[in-house]
């Protein structure tokens, strides 16, 4: 049953709003797939030809290096949102019910990772990473814990928007009474209610791991990242075809997560 | 439950697996002394001539089965066809191309994070002023055909080693653009927003060069790039300087029709841009060159090394060529005819006077334009 | 925060709580935090303080004050000053538009194709950044952009009259806000999306007016979290690099790029340091800011209740 939310503005506003920034966004987009459509020297108008080009077999080997990255960034975006899922959020429930106070230091943590530019960062996890490597090995997932820290603004901000807007104090109050342990508390009643503001962590979470280059590069690791800049030196028109390409996957991405964690929204529990 | 019975059997077993333990340990023992000779040797070998023949040479770098490079675009000096002739020469040895963008102060951060580890790269191709500050980090290596390089080029123990070069030069669309026959033809409003750098002097070594050779252009020296600064204030006053960064994208989509860099680098445009044309310009040219260098901790010191022999081989050095680039051996190779005569007539003509800046210029340069460039380019 | 938690607060504490389990969680509440509290330390504040560290030591590895002197050349005041002036009107003007563009997805169904889809785009292009970001802005608006060349063609009219403004701040400001306005949907929707019609459905019944309803209700409880959005705007562009190191290539106009400089030159060696100083300034600016941003959270929470 679709319920007219009222806060919300009127179809004329909203089709004003949707497609003036819409429009605004597509334009860049719009620009770069006409670009790409350039055709070969010696061809006129528009072609296909350089789409084309990306999947002659000839060209194979030269894109190896995606395969081995898309698998490393998915591992590791999988790893990362564990880590939001699993370490942030119990976290940061934890404090809204017993350390109200420590607040302010979190969100000063929080906000800590996107104050300084990732080269410096990595100026400091670089030693750290050095032991990480020779006790764990250097396979690209050990960086999950690098991106945990990047993400935990982003995570922090959209987690805490949810919490705020429930009252976690009650909830839980009201679910000890009725007996609840406190697994039960956190997964069945707080977690359900926190789904808007978890997902858009998870959303974001797997964007930043998708589309983060630097501390890849700078320590070494084959990520998505980093093989497309191996890649996109092949010439111009490559590169773009690939950004376009490492967009709509991304998106697809997101857009699946998207729907599946919104499974079960809307159904009416009796 | 009879105790002499079964304290016997533990006994003999033990017995048993500790003689087991000390022989296996003795075999394994063994063949890590040869695993860790070998591997010694490879990390110690200063010629081929410690590894034998090539052919030991190349067994031992296929038993390592890895290459790490770093800072090989494969656009740059046809340095694709270069990892693509390697590849299909040596399919045992799987190449891992890391930071194709990294400066060369950056191969030597990764070389420093990566120490001891198996991601750490295993060769550098590095500019003159990186190399000099780091030979610390270098293994000494003269490959077999080392006598062919210029002494100037190389370092006398090996430690680094001159690949390739080539001269500063203006590339420019000649669909759109007259050709420049002198530094100040750039100012005219003939190249109105078109003259882009490729990155900032303070920062990338090709954008160093350009001011460069605006100094000696300008009738200046390398001992003071005063000259080239001001030529790129007064192209910038003139609304005639790009300041955003130039890539093949750029120059494919016309963004940035006239690129100051090094010859082979404007050489490899024309397979994006057909009309792209590429002109040094008469006089005094400024001239750079890369050095090969091998990690002293690389973690595939064979693969590392046949890397080397591979690229000082006469096919490699026609295939730098190809891109462009002038290769260490060209001298020699000219006089014994193995070079590839129509491409070598393909590249820019030669200035009649060539500069190279020495370590101290560099950095008088350098100490200049962190001053200087902003504010003259504002 | 609400009325609800001063009249449930009290009742923690009570003997009808489980008693045992009562007794044991203070404790057990400190140990739960040690998990994050371990991970944080490890691998943000420790490389924070090693790479702020970096600043005060020379090439020698020996302490100095030397390199904060750097913190007083012109041309670093210059790039902080660049730096907080680009941060802040991408971050206003996304916050604006991201906050906008929230609004407008309110009236559609949470598992209807357009949100999901715009929860999904945002999400990607909040991360899209760099030399990529840089050339798809070029493609589209650059001196030969489609959009320019179109321009041109249809209207005459040339946006790059008086230089190519795209390759210096302003252009990285349009830059900036191609992900900074998804990065505000996609964190302030959660905030948006949880207030409840219930409450304008109320405000109405006792004769508010819907413009009204925001003044009194809707701003002052969405305030907190659009002032927080925005100071993540702000932290996110002020931090940002690779797009401006492509766009605005020469000078090295704003921090990070200094930072940059400083850390991997080719050509002027031997100022790895001088990174350690510019992090440190970094980081005071966004306390400064954060600083700020808690003083007016503060007013504005003693003029909510």
């Amino acid at each position: 049953m679709a319920v007219v939310n009222p806060l919300a503005p009127g179809r004329g506003a909203r089709w004003v709003i949707g497609v003036g920034v819409g429009l605004l966004f597509a334009v860049p987009f719009a620009a770069t797939v006409l670009f790409t459509l350039t055709p070969l020297p010696g061809g006129s108008g528009l072609s296909v030809d350089r789409w084309i080009a990306l999947v002659d077999p000839a060209n194979a080997a030269k894109y190896r290096p995606l395969w081995t990255g898309l698998g490393n960034s998915l591992t590791l975006a999988g790893v990362t949102v564990l880590l939001v899922l699993g370490l942030f959020t119990p976290t940061m429930v934890l404090v809204a019910l017993a350390f109200p106070r420590l607040r302010r230091v979190f969100e000063f943590v929080a906000l800590l990772p996107i104050s300084l530019p990732a080269i410096v960062l990595v100026v400091g996890l670089t030693p750290l990473y050095l032991q990480i490597g020779r006790t764990l090995g250097t396979g690209a997932w050990t960086l999950a814990f690098a991106y945990g820290i990047l993400v935990l603004p982003f995570a922090y901000r959209s987690i805490q928007a949810s919490i705020d807007a429930i009252d976690v104090k009650t909830l839980s109050e009201a679910a000890r009474t009725l007996g609840a342990g406190w697994g039960s508390v956190l997964l069945r009643v707080i977690v359900p209610n926190l789904r808007q503001g978890l997902l858009a962590a998870a959303l974001i979470s797997v964007a930043v791991v998708l589309g983060e280059f630097t501390i890849a590069s700078l320590l070494n690791r084959q990520t998505l990242q980093t093989a497309l800049i191996v890649v996109n030196k092949q010439d111009g028109y490559v590169a773009a075809i690939f950004t376009l390409l490492a967009l709509a996957l991304a998106f697809v991405l997101l857009l699946v997560i998207g729907r599946v964690g919104r499974i079960g929204v809307g159904r009416k529990t009796s | 439950m009879s105790f002499p019975k079964t304290s016997r059997r533990p006994l003999a077993a033990l017995a048993l697996a500790t003689a087991a333990a000390i022989s296996l340990a003795g075999c394994a023992g063994a063949s890590a002394d040869a695993a860790a000779g070998s591997t010694t040797d490879a990390a110690s070998a200063t010629s081929l001539a410690d590894f034998g023949t090539m052919a030991d040479l190349e067994a031992a770098a296929k038993a390592e089965g890895k290459l790490n490079v770093i800072a090989l675009p494969r656009t740059w000096a046809n340095y694709g066809e270069v990892l693509d002739l390697f590849a299909q020469r040596y399919p045992e040895i799987t190449i891992t191309e890391q930071s194709p963008d990294a400066s060369s102060a950056e191969e030597i951060q990764a070389a420093k994070a990566n120490e001891g580890l198996d991601t750490a790269p295993d060769v550098f191709d590095l500019g003159l002023a990186v190399a000099l500050q780091n030979t610390d980090r270098f293994a000494a290596y003269k490959v077999a055909t080392f006598g062919d390089i210029p002494a100037a080029l190389a370092e006398p123990s090996g430690l680094f080693v001159g690949d390739y070069g080539g001269y500063m030069s203006i590339g420019y669309d000649s669909a759109r653009f007259p050709a420049p026959s002198s530094l100040s033809d750039l100012l005219k409003p003939a190249y109105k927003g078109a003259v882009a750098i490729n990155g900032d002097p303070t920062q990338a070594g090709s954008a160093f060069a350009a001011v460069g050779v605006a100094a000696v252009q300008n009738g200046g020296t390398l001992d003071d790039f005063t000259p080239g600064i001001e030529f790129f204030g007064k192209l910038n006053a003139a609304g005639n300087f790009l300041k955003v960064d130039p890539t093949d994208a750029t120059i494919a989509s016309g963004e940035t029709p006239v690129v100051f860099d090094w010859d082979y680098l404007n050489a490899a445009q024309t397979s994006a841009v057909p009309t792209w044309k590429t002109v040094v310009l008469p006089g005094t040219g400024y001239a750079g060159y890369y050095n090969q260098a091998i990690n002293k901790d690389a973690p595939h010191p064979a693969a590392a090394r046949l890397w080397q022999e591979f690229l000082y081989s006469d096919e490699v050095q026609n295939l730098w060529l190809k891109g462009g680039a002038r290769p260490a051996r060209m001298d020699a190779m000219t006089t014994a005819g193995t070079i590839d005569s129509a491409l070598a007539a393909a590249l820019p003509t030669a200035p009649s006077e060539t500069v190279v800046p020495t370590e101290a210029q560099s950095t008088a340069a350098g100490t200049l334009l962190g001053q200087k460039w902003a504010t003259a380019v504002q | 925060m609400t009325v609800l938690d001063r009249v449930v607060a009290p009742a923690a504490p009570e003997p009808s709580a489980p008693a045992p389990r009562g007794a044991a969680r203070p404790g057990w509440a400190w140990l739960g935090l040690l998990p994050f509290a371990a991970y944080v330390v490890l691998f943000l504040v420790v490389p924070t303080v090693v790479a702020v560290g970096s600043g005060f030591v020379n090439g020698h590895g020996s302490f100095t004050l030397d390199n904060l002197a750097a913190l007083g050349d012109p041309l670093v005041l210059t790039a902080f000053g660049n730096s907080a002036l680009v941060s802040l009107v991408t971050a206003v003007i996304g916050a604006v538009v991201g906050a906008l563009v929230c609004w407008a997805m309110l009236g559609l169904p949470e598992t209807g194709v357009v949100r999901t889809a715009v929860d999904a785009a945002s999400g990607v292009l909040a991360q899209f950044g760099g030399v990529m970001l840089a050339f798809v802005l070029i493609a589209a608006i650059g001196a030969q952009g489609v959009v320019t060349v179109l321009l041109r063609q249809l209207t005459g009219i040339s946006l790059y009259e008086n230089g190519v403004w795209l390759y210096d701040l302003p252009g990285v400001m349009v830059a900036y806000l191609i992900f900074q306005v998804p990065l505000m949907v996609i964190t302030f929707l959660p905030a948006l999306a949880a207030l409840k019609p219930q409450w304008v459905e109320a405000h109405l019944t006792l004769g508010g007016t819907p413009a009204g309803f925001w003044r009194h209700v809707g701003m002052p409880v969405l305030a907190p979290s659009f002032l927080a959005s925005l100071l993540l705007l702000f932290a996110n562009a002020f931090s940002s690099y690779a797009t401006a190191a492509a766009l605005a290539s020469q000078g090295s106009q704003i921090v990070p790029l200094q930072i940059r400089t400083a850390l991997t030159s080719e050509t002027v060696l031997g100022r790895e340091n001088l990174a350690g100083v510019l992090a440190l300034g970094m980081i005071v600016v966004v306390a400064v800011v954060m600083g700020l941003y808690a003083l007016v959270q503060r007013r504005a929470a003693r003029w909510q209740s």
